[in-house]
């Protein structure tokens, strides 16, 4: 067993993390990696392809239950599922109420101290949207994960939300170590997003992954809470996800300190584009529809 | 004289001086600001002896210079509601604000502890874990159900918020309204965190708001049927530390006021709630009370003024002018006390003066003493050659010039270096501080007396509280240790 690698998908919300994160994960344990997930997100629904369940109890909700989380023991918020892939899910409180962030903190020092990191290859973190406040940025601290992934498309805000992540790894990646792993883009046919893509990752100074085409066999998978590595294993999107898996893989210890850009720069590159007009086109644009 | 003002003025700028050149330049471009001297004032207005509006005040401490002061919370809780004694005071989130700040003040009160009283109780919410991620509001309410069924002779209570619930966003607004009808008692949520405003004066803002928001104007049927009378008044800001309340209270009733309302301390919510139809609002503690005055004045029609019962001259002056707002019965009755605690007084200056005469002190406490206790040491016939706040404004420093001369050292938020280093070069003969600078200016040999809470004595407020005050600086000054300060081994012979 090698060193224990520890990785992390963030991204915009409704890219789709969990779905991206559980099937290259599926992938991976094919190739024979142990691995533990920890969902960060307190909708609590990183792991539900893998355990083939509606949603899995979280350790902040058996905490509340149990009196406090030194009340818990391992074996009650570790499920086993898709061939032997540990899950668990930090939870954490209902919209609008108390500290979330705090949660996540809880939750991952609980996992760490009572051994759910032992005996693994592989801890793969899936944080929710955007790092709102430090408890979301925990797993990029010291000594968790070495890579992160970020799950973007074509979208104007996706974009902006990878940039702003970047951003995040950048503040830590002098104090932590933390690295960027590279951009996987998940197909969402906007207009040239494979170029888009490709030049926001030099931009950011990282590789682009993976592009991963659009196919419906995902949505057929989830509505059956199965990855399509379970679902249809000989599908040419399951493969699509092992050659990810592979190149996540291969990615150890080739992270980058990432180089995010201003606003403005994300801007001009999407005029570049032809994404977004500029304020003189725009104008001239309605004035010829007026005329 | 003019001489000796612009000497020990000069001395002190120079001290200034010496004491910041130890800072980087940022800090001591900062600190600089709120040291300085008691300058002379332009167009000299009779009863004003200085100008020491020169300092900037109420700003944030410069970090790392260990401030004396406290938080909001502390304003709030520990200063404005926790004296209020048929209520409880929850302090609401983890354990520690509420246990380190348990019955500090000293606040007195009559009543039953535990029965019909809380005053020297704590109660919190304990917050773990659990409440920070999933929020407080459900323990909220619990606890208060639990208060009221365990004292059920409550009058209300108050919920006084550590810094966690402001950052989980906890909704202790909705929480009061709800458990004020279930337990049909007020439920008072105070926003308290302590990371709010740069010292405890905000608190203590918060809380006189509360007051306003959640009593005063909450309480409007609470003063139905109550009449009041021509001389009813009430006394603000003056929080019975070792009873200061009570030795003023009964002066006001011997010149033939009606005391209605005491805030806060020895209160009760029913006093609070009736304060409005008082004639008068007389108003001790201007820094932490000024605010809930103001509002009384402006909402309710009842003006304020300001008092001073800290030593024979402020007590006489005070009670003539509380007495001028009121009719000629009243003005005798006041020459007639005054005359009538005289030989008091004569006993209590033959007896300390000569033992007090020409001591010099320096003051540093909170937002009034630096200046209320001027006029006490001065009639003892002592001298202040410097003072200073923890958490005045502007407006306090302005007051201060009908107290303190020109050329008398200043220092605003002092920090302990600072404190250290003017005692240090000034050598006086008593320091009045709290617990804090308590044994390090001991150790330097100098005398010590704590006048935040009157080193547990009092009270020191009324003609009473001379006579202890004058013993105590006494005891302190002249207490025979100092003579043993040098080592024998080390003494020449």
């Amino acid at each position: 067993m090698g060193k224990l690698r520890q990785i992390a998908f963030y991204g915009k919300g409704g890219i789709g993390k969990s779905t991206t994160s559980q099937n290259t994960l599926a992938a991976l344990v094919e190739m024979g990696q142990k691995i533990l997930i920890v969902g960060c997100d307190p909708k609590a629904d990183s792991t539900r392809l893998i355990l083939n369940t509606k949603l899995q109890d979280t350790v902040l909700h058996l905490a509340a239950e149990a009196g406090s989380v030194e009340d818990l023991e391992l074996e009650d918020v570790v499920k086993i599922g898709y061939k032997g892939i540990k899950c668990t899910e930090a939870g954490g409180p209902e919209p609008g109420v108390g500290c979330a962030g705090r949660g996540v903190i809880t939750a991952i020092n609980f996992l760490e101290e009572n051994g759910a990191y032992d005996d693994v290859d592989y801890v793969s973190y899936d944080v929710l949207g955007d790092v709102v406040c430090g408890g979301f940025a925990m797993p990029i601290r010291e000594n968790k994960a070495q890579e992160i992934y970020i799950v973007m498309s074509g979208e104007m805000m996706a974009l902006y939300a990878a940039n702003n992540i970047a951003k995040g790894i950048l503040k830590y990646a002098n104090s932590g170590g933390v690295r960027l792993g590279g951009l996987i883009c998940n197909e969402r046919k906007t207009d040239r997003e494979l170029e888009l893509a490709e030049a926001l990752a030099a931009k950011l100074g990282c590789k682009m992954i993976h592009f991963v085409p659009r196919d419906n066999i995902v949505q057929h998978a989830e509505l059956r809470r199965e990855t399509v590595i379970q679902y249809a294993p000989e599908s040419k999107q399951a493969n699509e996800y092992r050659e990810l898996a592979r190149k996540i893989h291969e990615n150890s210890g080739k992270g980058v300190i990432p180089t995010p850009i201003t606003m403005e720069e994300l801007e001009e590159m999407l005029m570049d584009f032809g994404i977004m007009q500029s304020e003189e086109d725009r104008l001239a644009a309605i004035a010829a529809a007026e005329a | 004289m003019a001489k000796d003002i612009a000497d020990s003025a000069e001395a002190n700028m120079k001290l200034i001086e010496e004491v910041l050149a130890a800072y980087p330049d940022k800090a001591k471009k900062k600190r600089a600001k709120h040291l300085g001297v008691a300058e002379t004032v332009a167009d000299a207005e009779p009863g004003i002896q200085s100008k020491c509006d020169t300092v900037k005040s109420n700003i944030k401490s410069v970090p790392g210079v260990m401030t004396i002061r406290g938080c909001a919370y502390a304003g709030s809780k520990g200063v404005v509601w926790g004296p209020v004694k048929d209520m409880l005071h929850i302090s609401h989130g983890p354990v520690g604000c509420g246990h380190y700040s348990w019955s500090q003040r000293r606040n007195y009160y009559t009543g039953t502890t535990g029965i019909d009283s809380f005053v020297t109780m704590q109660v919190t919410t304990d917050f773990q874990e659990n409440d920070i991620v999933f929020g407080g509001d459900k323990k909220l309410e619990k606890t208060i159900d639990e208060l009221n069924t365990l004292f059920p002779l409550n009058k209300g209570i108050s919920i006084q918020s550590e810094c966690p619930i402001g950052l989980i966003g906890d909704d202790i607004e909705a929480v009061s309204k709800k458990k004020a009808k279930d337990i049909g008692k007020r439920v008072i949520p105070v926003r308290c965190e302590g990371f709010r405003g740069v010292s405890q004066s905000l608190g203590h803002h918060i809380a006189n708001d509360m007051i306003r928001d959640w009593v005063l104007e909450a309480g409007e049927g609470a003063r139905a049927g109550f009449e009041a009378g021509p001389y009813d008044v009430n006394i603000i800001g003056d929080y019975n530390i070792g009873g200061d309340a009570w030795s003023s209270r009964i002066l006001l009733e011997e010149i033939g006021l009606n005391v209605i309302a005491q805030w806060s301390g020895d209160a009760t919510i029913a006093e609070m709630e009736r304060a409005p139809a008082a004639k008068l609002n007389l108003i001790h503690c201007y820094r932490s009370m000024s605010y809930i005055c103001r509002h009384m004045e402006e909402k309710h029609g009842v003006p304020w003024m300001e008092y001073n019962f800290f030593g024979p001259s402020q007590i006489a002056a005070s009670l003539r002018a509380i007495a001028a707002k009121f009719d000629a019965t009243i003005q005798a009755n006041a020459e007639a006390v005054i005359a009538k605690y005289q030989p008091l007084v004569d006993a209590v200056n033959a007896k300390y003066k000569p033992r007090l005469e020409g001591k010099k002190v320096m003051l540093y406490v909170g937002g009034l003493r630096p200046r209320h206790v001027v006029d006490a040491y001065h009639d003892l016939g002592m001298e202040i050659v410097g003072t200073g706040y923890e958490f005045a404004h502007n407006d306090d420093y302005k007051r201060t010039g009908h107290y303190i001369k020109e050329g008398t050292l200043i220092y605003d938020d002092v920090s302990g270096y600072e404190l250290e280093k003017f005692v240090e070069a000034i050598r006086p003969d008593l320091v009045g501080s709290g617990i804090k600078e308590k044994y390090n200016t001991q150790k330097m040999g100098i005398p010590f007396r704590q006048m935040h809470s009157w080193d547990y004595s009092g009270p020191y407020h009324g003609y009473d509280g001379y006579a202890i005050f004058a013993r105590d600086m006494d005891l302190a000054i002249n207490n025979p240790v100092w003579g043993m300060f040098d080592a024998p081994w080390k003494k020449t012979a």
